[in-house]
């Protein structure tokens, strides 16, 4: 069992409001990813839950039970850390070992698990090993193997690739999600990294100054997000952003396009604009065009991209994918495209 | 051309480096080999520094007229007792002020500190009577607490200052793993920290073998430890030069040796932090 619920739950430190009151249900056997820029509350959040950090009003329900005021101990939650936070005088062994010690289970039963643990996580030729001679990918096997021996309710990630190189990070993400999809346990990830939160997650809860703008599944997220921020946050490159002039009757006063959704057209456009630096990438292209009185636009095409740098272009985007935004940054459901006016040109 | 600048400074340094090491431990040098002289040359108007008749009588006489090995033994007790006292009380304190902060948490270190700034003499009429009413007067027990108290603050804060050096997820993770305060604190605080304990124990072992004010004061006979053996042969029948150095390299030998040791060790507590 690992479910666990937020009730009103809020933080502040002094004066600050870190965390504002805020509801969540995190499903038994969830995988669900808090994502969103630094110092959004994610992190502290995530430290509530595991007891590392007080909360200031509200509760924490772990399998329907109070644990606001339980220590981390006994919550039956494991953590890992961005920084490993291994035992660095203790074997890889002894740091598996130890939460097992802790909770006095029998020696046998203990080297039972190391093994078991090792097994999955690869580390079996490193048990006798010291933190200090691992690398940075097996330092962070270990971190997660001494978390799983415990066999907990729930898995608590605190930025956990943020220290390993660009090929290991894919690499962890897919043991990480392969050992969510065998071992079924709750899992609460904290990214600051939207392709880790698109790629890895059941459901993704987005923060932003202390509270949760939006939670849904990756692609409701990508095709409905609630605002702005949301639209602007997932999704990589970047959402366009173009600002329009208000027209009566029509609360729209942003507009947002996808980069994948731009098209280059030979006909007239909705846009007209000078490619300016372009990005190979081998399987797509990043183009940034300089549109007059928009400003700059991302345009995700294909690898074979033939335009140069200079080139003048016309660019579209179907209707359908054009997202509208009132003043306050919130999407406006279904509105269709009106006229050519709304786009200031 | 770099080059030879380099090579210049590094002998300059060197000179330099040599030459007040020289001048600090000159007078340690210069109380060795008294010891080995006869008082007529130990006094003479024109002392020599190596050409004159080495003797060992100084060292006979000075084990011959006092209990050396008493007051040897009074010195290790009240040294390295009050050090483990320190420590039973600063660890605790410098976990907390480490790693449980407040905002008085920094005023309470600076005031800790500052109670090192107080001339010793000015709690004297104070700590002397309280040591009277209390039976404490000579005793090794009372040195051991006065001790105590006297290097708490250095021991609190040479600790706080290796504890700030771990990083906190790692005590935090063996709170997720559910260990209690006790078990954080010994299986996992102190292994880590275990090079500044000792270097911290180190230090305060040196500090308290070489204190000289209350030790003098609080003893007489029972408890006094070396530097109160040293002391009785500055006085009564004038001034004995060579049995003053030979009862002065007998205190100081055992913790130079301890020193020299350690130094390593030492060096890396009293820089530790200072840098990266």
């Amino acid at each position: 069992m690992g479910s666990i619920t937020l009730k009103q739950v809020t933080k502040s430190f002094g004066d600050v409001n870190v965390i504002k009151p805020l509801d969540l249900e995190i499903k038994d056997g969830e995988f669900i990813v808090f994502v969103g820029p630094s110092g959004c509350g994610k992190s502290t959040l995530l430290r509530m839950i595991a007891g590392l950090e007080d909360t200031s009003s509200g509760n924490i329900e772990i399998d329907g039970n109070d644990a606001t005021k339980t220590p981390p101990a006994k919550r039956g939650l494991a953590m890992v850390f961005q920084s490993y936070a291994l035992y660095p005088h203790m074997s890889v062994r002894n740091n598996i070992a130890f939460p097992l010690k802790r909770a006095k289970v029998a020696p046998a039963e203990i080297e039972a698990k190391i093994a078991s643990a090792a097994k999955i996580l690869n580390l079996g030729d490193y048990l006798d090993r010291k933190p200090g001679q691992l690398s940075g990918g097996q330092r962070q096997r270990v971190a997660i193997g001494r978390a799983i021996v415990r066999q907990p309710s729930a898995f608590l990630f605190d930025e956990p690739l943020s220290n390993l190189d660009a090929s290991l990070r894919v690499n962890m993400r897919l043991e990480i999600s392969e050992l969510h999809k065998s071992l079924a346990t709750t899992m609460i990830y904290v990214t600051h990294d939207q392709v880790e939160a698109m790629t890895m997650a059941d459901r993704i809860a987005v923060f932003n100054g202390g509270v949760i703008e939006q939670v849904g599944t990756p692609m409701e997220l990508y095709r409905n997000p609630v605002n702005r921020f949301v639209a602007g946050f997932i999704g990589s490159p970047k959402m366009n952003f173009i600002d329009v002039k208000p027209v009566d009757g029509d609360p729209t006063r942003s507009i947002g396009v996808r980069p994948e959704h731009l098209k280059v057209t030979q006909e007239q456009g909705l846009w007209t604009g000078k490619v300016g630096v372009i990005e190979h990438l081998g399987s797509e292209t990043f183009l940034h065009v300089h549109v007059d009185g928009v400003g700059t636009l991302t345009i995700k095409d294909d690898g074979e991209c033939p335009l140069q740098y200079g080139d003048q272009v016309n660019l579209t985007a179907s209707q359908n994918k054009i997202m509208h935004f009132d003043k306050e940054g919130v999407t406006l459901a279904s509105l269709s495209w009106g006229d050519n006016a709304v786009v200031a040109q | 051309m770099a080059n030879k600048n380099s090579n210049k400074s590094k002998i300059i340094y060197t000179l330099l480096a040599w030459t007040i090491s020289g001048m600090i431990f000159f007078p340690i040098l210069w109380t060795l080999i008294t010891s080995f002289k006869t008082e007529a040359e130990a006094i003479s108007a024109s002392p020599s520094l190596f050409m004159f008749d080495w003797t060992l009588v100084n060292y006979s006489d000075v084990l011959n007229r006092s209990p050396y090995f008493d007051h040897f033994w009074n010195s290790v007790v009240i040294s390295v007792g009050s050090s483990l006292l320190g420590l039973l009380i600063a660890i605790p304190a410098a976990w907390s002020m480490a790693f449980v902060q407040n905002k008085r948490t920094k005023n309470l270190l600076m005031w800790m500190l500052s109670t090192k700034m107080l001339p010793p003499v000015g709690v004297l009429i104070p700590i002397y009577l309280l040591f009277r009413d209390f039976s404490l007067l000579d005793t090794k027990l009372g040195l051991v607490i006065v001790m105590t108290l006297i290097n708490l603050p250095i021991m609190v804060w040479m600790l706080y200052t290796y504890f700030k050096e771990i990083p906190h997820e790692i005590l935090e993770a063996s709170r997720m793993d559910g260990a209690g305060i006790v078990e954080e604190i010994f299986h996992v605080l102190l292994p880590i920290a275990l090079p500044g304990i000792a270097s911290t124990l180190l230090l305060n072992v040196i500090l308290a073998w070489n204190e000289a004010f209350w030790t003098l004061i609080l003893t007489a006979a029972n408890a006094a430890p070396l530097t109160a053996f040293i002391a009785s042969y500055s006085s009564p029948e004038g001034l004995f030069y060579a049995k003053l150095s030979a009862a002065s390299a007998m205190a100081i030998v055992p913790i130079l040796i301890l020193g020299w040791f350690s130094q390593k060790q030492l060096v890396r507590g009293l820089s530790f932090g200072a840098v990266k």
